[in-house]
């Protein structure tokens, strides 16, 4: 699907510039688009590698554990597939609740390690378990709490009530998850 | 005020207070969890050039406003704002450019407007669909997803829908 999709966004996207004259731009941008995720690599690269250390300390002191266990009943829930106890739950539970945070920075390391070890538990390797699909609608519907980036940004442009829009996305964060999941348990054979 | 620069101090401090008191070595385990990101990283980059690769061309073509120049009757007929549709359109593809996009309305209406606070809770109802599946699953070398993309820009619908009826219904 991915696949598809990807080619569909070079193909229409240059044959669009050609015909538009845009083709300047989409030239400079075959090759900055390389240079550019370079660098996006170099930049997440030190703060995956803090977080995976923070990780660490927690999973070895056995807080993740003991973490897991209090959001337990709802992620047995969602995640009916995922074995009694399994280190999966921490760190799912940590992704969600970087999430929940607006640690955004913190969520992508415990997410990865959340695919490992799902990846652990699937039979076909090179196909998405219902977990990882669950896992990852829980992800892009961008579950949140306190959207960080949004009120630091309405601040940069003087808004009288930075804030007012919390419960706002609140509830629509909420809407957007809760659409995700059902349609992942219909398409997924699971309702 | 802003609440989440006390979170990030107290989390760390909580989970070394409580590894210490565990008789963790909290020093070497923060080194020996730190190298797993060499790994993570060599897994993240080939996806993450793939992504950026296809999304900017695509993006940097123009083709986005050709297509919301074909949409125009659509959207005056719903009153949609029509400086909201690219947003719209960029949320699940890539979070830079949906973020430049919202700096820009807010630069132009101030945050404070009616499209101004519909971009925001646009931008906090979903996360970028695209860069999460081709992340998470290309680390773990998942080639076949299934639904999940479908899944994904079902709750990127829901929360578009959801920001437009909440912004009428709160302000």
């Amino acid at each position: 699907m991915i696949h598809k999709l990807w080619a569909f966004f070079i193909i229409s996207g240059i044959f669009y510039a050609l015909f538009t004259g845009n083709v300047d731009i989409v030239n400079e941008e075959i090759i900055k688009s390389a240079s550019s995720s370079f660098s996006m690599i170099c930049e997440i690269f030190p703060v995956i590698a803090l977080w995976l250390g923070i990780m660490n300390i927690a999973k070895v002191s056995g807080l993740l554990e003991k973490f897991s266990k209090i959001l337990s009943g709802f992620l047995h829930f969602i995640f009916p597939e995922i074995p009694k106890g399994h280190e999966a739950f921490g760190y799912i539970a940590s992704n969600i609740v970087a999430n929940l945070f607006g640690l955004g920075n913190a969520a992508t390391p415990f997410g990865l390690k959340a695919m490992e070890s799902l990846q652990d538990l699937n039979d076909h390797k090179k196909e998405a378990s219902r977990s990882m699909i669950t896992f990852l609608v829980l992800n892009t519907s961008g579950l949140t709490l306190i959207p960080t980036t949004i009120i630091s940004l309405r601040m940069m442009y003087h808004s009288i009530r930075p804030t007012e829009i919390v419960f706002a996305c609140i509830v629509a964060t909420f809407c957007s998850t809760l659409v995700g999941l059902i349609v992942d348990r219909i398409l997924g054979g699971k309702l | 005020m802003n609440v989440s620069n006390y979170i990030l101090p107290l989390i760390v401090v909580f989970i070394v207070g409580y590894a210490l008191q565990k008789k963790v070595n909290v020093y070497d385990t923060f080194i020996e969890g730190a190298k797993e990101s060499f790994d993570m990283i060599v897994s993240m980059f080939p996806s993450l050039l793939a992504m950026i690769f296809g999304v900017n061309i695509f993006i940097k073509s123009g083709i986005l406003k050709g297509l919301l120049k074909a949409m125009n009757p659509f959207l005056s007929f719903f009153h949609i704002p029509s400086d909201i549709i690219p947003m719209a359109l960029i949320r699940p593809i890539s979070g830079s450019s949906s973020l430049a996009l919202l700096n820009h309305i807010f630069e132009k209406f101030t945050p404070d407007s009616y499209i101004g606070r519909l971009a925001s809770i646009l931008q906090g109802s979903t996360d970028t669909t695209f860069y999460i599946l081709t992340l998470y699953f290309g680390s773990v070398g998942i080639k076949k997803i299934k639904h999940a993309m479908w899944a994904g820009l079902a709750a990127d619908l829901a929360g578009f829908i959801a920001s437009i009826v909440l912004v009428q219904l709160f302000f």
